[in-house]
C-alpha cells in the first residue's frame, strides 16, 4: 500500500482513499484532496517536513504525518 | 428597511478587498458575539440602506473551526437577505466548493468572480454566464483592484434582494446520496424550516454534532437517519463526510471542466515556482529567511526608525513638554496641574508615541511580507521545529510579529485554528522581546556591559529558547497534551500588494498600539504621576515620600532573592506593567534625576550605582518575561475570551519571569561576584 508520504517530489498520484478522521482528515478533504483526483508532489520543506503539493490547480502544505493516511496509487 | 448583505469567500480571495471597496469608510469593527473572531460590519457605500457583513474567510462550512461555525450559525440564524460569495477565479475548483454549502443554507448567493483580470492575463477563459447556468447563481466577474464589475455587482445585488425567494437547489451528490438525503428529508421536514431543510438534511447525514444537537429529533427519528447513513457508507465504502466531499468535488470539477477552458498545462513554472525555487530551496530557505529579517530590522529599529524617534522625542521633549510647561506656570496654572500634565501625561503618552514610528515601519515590512505570501511559506520552513513543542508553522507569524509589539502579535493568533495551539501562542508570545522592552534592556546594557554587543542580542536567544522549553513543558500538562496541531495550508502564489492595502494591514496592527497610547497609558501616566508625587495624606511630596514608594517598600522584599530587592527596582516593575518602556522614566524619576532618556548619561550613572551586573542582568531577564503591560494583557484577555486562561497565562509568565530571575542571580552571584 502505497501513500502520499511515500511519493517522491517531482511525480503525481492518484488518490484512492483518504483514511483516518476527525478536523485533520476533514480539512484535508475539504481542501480538495479527493478520492480519484491527481495531487502532485512539489516539493519537501527544507528541514525534511512538511511537503508542498499542487491539487486542483492550487499548492498546498501538509505533514508528512498526515500524508501517510492517504492512500494513493502512483502514476 | 435595511437589507443585509453578507460577504463569504475563502482565505485570499480578495473578499477584505472587495468590503473595503463596497463599503468604504462606513466601516465598523467588533467580535461576533461571544467569540474572538472579528467581525466587520458597514454600508453600501451607494446606498447606506445596505448593511454588508464581512464573514470570516473559510474553506468550508465543517463544525471543526471556529470561523466556520461562525458563519454557518449566522448563516442559519441571521438570514441575511443575500450572499455575495467571493471566489477567486484563479482557484476555481476549490472556491466553488464553498459555494455549494452556501446554497444549501437557502439563502440567494452571488457569485463574485474576483481576480477575474489575473486570469485573463495568463490567456485562461472562465464562461461566466455557464458558470451562471450551472450553479444557478448570477455571477459578477470583479476585480477590487482595479475596481471591475464593482457597480454592476451591486446592481445585480439589489435586483436579488427585490426579486426575493429562495435560490435554486443544485442536486450536488451522486445518486444514492441524493436519494438518502430526500430520505432524511421526509424524516425530519416537520421539525425544520422548509428553506433549511436541505441543509440539516445535508448535516444529519455527516453527522454533524452540533446540527443533531439543535434539531430536537427523537431516538427512532435519529436510528432511522443513521440506518439511511450506514446504508450509503457501506455502499460506497467510505465515511459520510468522505462520501459528501467527494460528491461536491466531482460536482465542481465536472462543471470547472466544461466553464474553465485554454487552462495553462500542469507543472508549467509559473513566476511564483521561479521564486519558490530559491525561497524555499533546501539549502538557502534558512540563511534567506535569517537575511530577510535582519534587513526588516535594520531599516525598521536602526536607521529610518532612529531618525523618527529622535523628532518625536524633540516634539514631545522639548516643545511640548518645556515650552508647554513654562507657559502653563507663567499664566499662572498650579505647579501641581502642570506637573499632572506636563510630566505625567504628556511626558507618558510621549515615551509611547515614539515607539510609533519604529512600530509602523516594521508592521508596514511584516504585512508586506505577508501580503505577498512570504508569510505563508516562512510557515512552511519553519513548520518541523515549531512542532517539536507541540506547535505549527503558524504559530510563528505571531512571534514574529512580537517583535514589535505583543498586542498584534497575539490578535495574529487568529489565524491559528486549533484552539489550543491559540491558546498556546497566545501565552508564550510574549516571551519574545517586543520593542518597549528594548529601552531597558539598552539602559542596563549601557550601565554594566557598554562593550558587549551580544548582551541585548542575549535577550532574543533568551526568549526564544524560553518559548521553546515552556512549550516543551506546557504540552506535558493535561490542558495543552494531545496529537500536535494539524498543518493543512494553502500556499497562495506570489503576488506584488497593493501599496494601499499594505497601508492598511499596518495600519490595523498598528492603531492598537497608537489607542493604548491614547487611552491606558495616558490614564496609567496620569495615575502613577499622582501616585509618585503624593503621599497618604495627600500632601506633594518628594517621590522617596510618595504613596507609591511605599508601595514598592511593601513589596520589594518579593523580589530580595532576584537581587534588586530595593523600593525602586520595586516601583519600576508596577510601572512597566503599564507599559515596558516607562521603566526607563521611572528609574529616571525615582533615582531622583526626573525625565531622562535611556541614553541619558546621568541615568546610565545612578543605575550603575544602584545594580551590580549580575542583578542588573536578573532584573533584564525579569523584565523579558513578567507578565506583559495592561494593552497586552488586555489582548490576551480579549482573545482567550476566558478571565480563567488570561490568569493562567498572566501567573504563568510571572512565575516563568521570577524563577528565572532568581536562578540567574543566585547562580550568577555564586560565578561572578
Amino acid at each position: 500500500m502505497i501513500t502520499l508520504k511515500d511519493i517522491q517530489p517531482g511525480s503525481s498520484a492518484k488518490v484512492r482513499k483518504v483514511g483516518g478522521e476527525g478536523p485533520t482528515m476533514r480539512r484535508i478533504m475539504d481542501m480538495g484532496i479527493t478520492k480519484g483526483c491527481t495531487v502532485f508532489v512539489r516539493k519537501v520543506a527544507p528541514l525534511g517536513d512538511p511537503i508542498e503539493i499542487s491539487v486542483r490547480g492550487y499548492e498546498l502544505s501538509l505533514r508528512k504525518g498526515d500524508a501517510a493516511h492517504i492512500i494513493v496509487e502512483s502514476q | 428597511m435595511a437589507h443585509t448583505i453578507a460577504l463569504a469567500g475563502n482565505p485570499n480571495s480578495g473578499k477584505t478587498s472587495l468590503f473595503n471597496e463596497l463599503t468604504g469608510s462606513t466601516q465598523y469593527v467588533g467580535n461576533w458575539p461571544g467569540v474572538t473572531v472579528e467581525k466587520k460590519e458597514g454600508h453600501l457605500k451607494q446606498d447606506r440602506h445596505y448593511v454588508v457583513i464581512d464573514l470570516p474567510g473559510i474553506y468550508s462550512l465543517s463544525p471543526y473551526t471556529l470561523e466556520e461555525v461562525i458563519t454557518r450559525d449566522y448563516l442559519v440564524d441571521g438570514r441575511p437577505d443575500v450572499v455575495i460569495n467571493v471566489v477567486d477565479a484563479t482557484n476555481l475548483e476549490r472556491n466553488l466548493y464553498l459555494t455549494t454549502q452556501l446554497l444549501e443554507t437557502g439563502i440567494p448567493v452571488i457569485i463574485a468572480l474576483n481576480m477575474i483580470d489575473i486570469v485573463e492575463k495568463r490567456g485562461e477563459v472562465i464562461d461566466a454566464p455557464a458558470l451562471s447556468l450551472a450553479t444557478g447563481c448570477p455571477v459578477v466577474e470583479t476585480s477590487a483592484v482595479t475596481k471591475r464589475g464593482l457597480k454592476e455587482l451591486i446592481n445585480v445585488t439589489k435586483n436579488r434582494i427585490e426579486k426575493g425567494g429562495s435560490p435554486t437547489i443544485l442536486a450536488t451528490f451522486s445518486q444514492s446520496t441524493e436519494k438518502a438525503i430526500s430520505a432524511i428529508h421526509a424524516e425530519i421536514a416537520d421539525t425544520v424550516p422548509p428553506e433549511l431543510l436541505r441543509w440539516y438534511s445535508v448535516k444529519l447525514f455527516e453527522r454533524d454534532e452540533q446540527v443533531q444537537q439543535r434539531v430536537a429529533l427523537s431516538e427512532t427519528q435519529l436510528e432511522h437517519i443513521e440506518n439511511i447513513v450506514k446504508a450509503v457508507e457501506e455502499e460506497h465504502d467510505d465515511s459520510a463526510e468522505g462520501i459528501i466531499t467527494n460528491d461536491r468535488y466531482e460536482y465542481l470539477s465536472s462543471i470547472a471542466n466544461r466553464v474553465h477552458t485554454n487552462r495553462r498545462a500542469l507543472g508549467t513554472l509559473t513566476t511564483s515556482d521561479k521564486i519558490d525555487r530559491i525561497v524555499t530551496n533546501r539549502f538557502l530557505a534558512l540563511p534567506l529567511f535569517f537575511l530577510i529579517m535582519w534587513g526588516v530590522y535594520y531599516i525598521s529599529i536602526q536607521s529610518v526608525g532612529e531618525f523618527f524617534i529622535d523628532s518625536i522625542e524633540l516634539l514631545f521633549g522639548d516643545i511640548a513638554s518645556d515650552t508647554l510647561g513654562v507657559w502653563l506656570l507663567n499664566v499662572g496654572t498650579h505647579p501641581w496641574l502642570v506637573g499632572l500634565l506636563v510630566d505625567g501625561i504628556i511626558a507618558g503618552v510621549g515615551a509611547v508615541l515614539t515607539f510609533v514610528p519604529q512600530m509602523m515601519i516594521l508592521f508596514f515590512f511584516l504585512s508586506f511580507m505577508e501580503d505577498v505570501g512570504y508569510m505563508a511559506r516562512v510557515a512552511f520552513i519553519m513548520d518541523r521545529i515549531f512542532r517539536k513543542f507541540g506547535l505549527s508553522g503558524k504559530s510563528f507569524i505571531p512571534m514574529l510579529i512580537g517583535t514589535g509589539c505583543s498586542v498584534p502579535a497575539i490578535m495574529a493568533t487568529r489565524t491559528i485554528e486549533n484552539q489550543r495551539d491559540r491558546r498556546m501562542t497566545i501565552m508564550l508570545t510574549p516571551f519574545i522581546p517586543c520593542g518597549a522592552k528594548l529601552p531597558v534592556f539598552a539602559l542596563l546594557v549601557g550601565a554594566f556591559f557598554p562593550n558587549s554587543a551580544w548582551m541585548a542580542s542575549s535577550m532574543y536567544l533568551i526568549g526564544i529558547g524560553a518559548v521553546i522549553v515552556s512549550g516543551i513543558f506546557l504540552k506535558k500538562t493535561k490542558a495543552f497534551a494531545g496529537d500536535p496541531a494539524p498543518f493543512v495550508m494553502e500556499l497562495p502564489p506570489y503576488h506584488m500588494p497593493r501599496f494601499k492595502s499594505v497601508l492598511l494591514h499596518m495600519w490595523e496592527r498598528g492603531r492598537e498600539f497608537i489607542k493604548k497610547a491614547g487611552t491606558i497609558i495616558a490614564v496609567a501616566s496620569a495615575a502613577i504621576w499622582v501616585l509618585q508625587s503624593t503621599s497618604w495624606s495627600l500632601q506633594f511630596v518628594e517621590t522617596q515620600h510618595s504613596i507609591l514608594a511605599s508601595i514598592g517598600r511593601f513589596i520589594a522584599p518579593v523580589f530580595k532573592p532576584l537581587g534588586f530587592g530595593q523600593w525602586e527596582a520595586a516601583v519600576a516593575t508596577i510601572t512597566g506593567l503599564l507599559a515596558k518602556e516607562t521603566i526607563v522614566a521611572t528609574f529616571g524619576i525615582v533615582l531622583g534625576l526626573g525625565t531622562v532618556a535611556e541614553g541619558d548619561p546621568s541615568l546610565v550613572a545612578s543605575v550603575s550605582q544602584f545594580f551590580n551586573p549580575v542583578s542588573a542582568y536578573a532584573f533584564m531577564i525579569f523584565t523579558l518575561f513578567a507578565a506583559p503591560c495592561v494593552a497586552a494583557i488586555g489582548a490576551t484577555r480579549r482573545e482567550m475570551n476566558s478571565v480563567g486562561w488570561t490568569a493562567t497565562a498572566i501567573l504563568f509568565q510571572t512565575g516563568v519571569a521570577y524563577f528565572a530571575a532568581m536562578v540567574v542571580y543566585q547562580v550568577g552571584s555564586l560565578l561572578f561576584l
